[in-house]
């Protein structure tokens, strides 16, 4: 891979990211993080959530590969921010569920870009005020 | 019921974390991210790293255990039960390296009281040992009230 060459105002193609327990289990141990309400239906609908939610920072790290995969380089981002707005719930199911990623570039200086991005699950923006500032050529 | 403003200021420091090619390599295998960058030492060597790149939240994994500290201050009092992750930020310098041994110094920015809950902004600053600036990472904290 590597850099590209983003125009003001253009349309990144949106990526699709499935979201299975699986992948949950495996964030948890490669993260450190063990809150229960990423792996425990009878623990997430005790404190009122739906069921099992997936790992807000597991939907930033997708939403860090989708930026990567538009710079053209796993190394071009240099500023990586979200606000967290809607939990992913996560059923226990082969599909379980999925995250898209679109992305507008909103700001072009030399050297970089900066991208505004929309992340959905079920119809639901899940993220705001997402943005991420990348190296371009 | 409002957390005491006086912390304002306050830092906590967190011992050294040596960064671990493997545990790249593992964190990046658990979000899909197969770049040879992520995995391929001579890939990133070509690219100008000394080691495999860590992937953009990968700092996470020491800079949420340096949170808790503060979380879990008893000084400060708050109900981790009632604890809600609002805002997260990376701003780099560079990428994290394997080989990487970071020191987290976490900065209490702001604390608000607000329609009933609290807002905790915290700025976590990411340095080699060695005292090289590596990324800053932001974190905003929601402590919910009890009628939230």
């Amino acid at each position: 891979m590597s850099l590209v060459n983003l125009e003001l105002g253009q349309v990144l193609p949106e990526q699709v990211f499935r979201v299975t327990r699986e992948d949950l289990v495996r964030y948890a141990g490669a993260s450190g993080d063990f809150n229960r309400i990423h792996w425990s239906d009878r623990f997430a609908t005790s404190v009122g959530l739906p069921g099992v939610i997936a790992h807000g920072m597991y939907t930033m790290a997708l939403a860090g590969q989708a930026v990567a995969v538009w710079a053209g380089a796993a190394d071009a981002v240099v500023d990586l921010g979200v606000r967290f707005t809607r939990p992913v719930p996560v059923p226990d199911t082969d599909e379980g569920t999925s995250v898209s990623f679109t992305a507008v570039v909103k700001s072009v200086e030399p050297g970089f870009a900066t991208l505004d991005l929309t992340a959905v699950c079920g119809g639901e923006k899940v993220l705001a005020q997402a943005r991420a500032k990348i190296k371009q050529i | 019921m409002p957390l005491d403003q006086s912390f304002i200021g306050h830092t906590y420091e967190f011992p050294p974390y040596l960064v671990g090619r493997e545990k790249i390599r593992e964190f990046a295998a658990a979000i899909g991210a197969g770049d040879p960058l992520h995995h391929d030492v001579e890939a990133a060597k070509a690219a100008g790293y000394p080691d495999v790149v860590a992937p953009p939240t990968f700092p996470i994994i020491l800079t949420m255990p340096a949170l808790w500290k503060l979380v879990f201050d008893p000084a400060l009092g708050i109900d981790y039960s009632r604890v809600v992750h609002g805002d997260q930020r990376f701003v780099y310098e560079r990428p994290v390296v394997g080989g990487d041994e970071l020191v987290v110094v976490t900065h209490i920015d702001e604390i608000m009281f607000r329609s009933g809950n609290d807002f905790l902004n915290t700025r976590q600053e990411v340095r080699t040992t060695g005292g090289e600036p590596v990324v800053t990472v932001f974190h905003k904290t929601v402590v919910r009230g009890d009628n939230a």
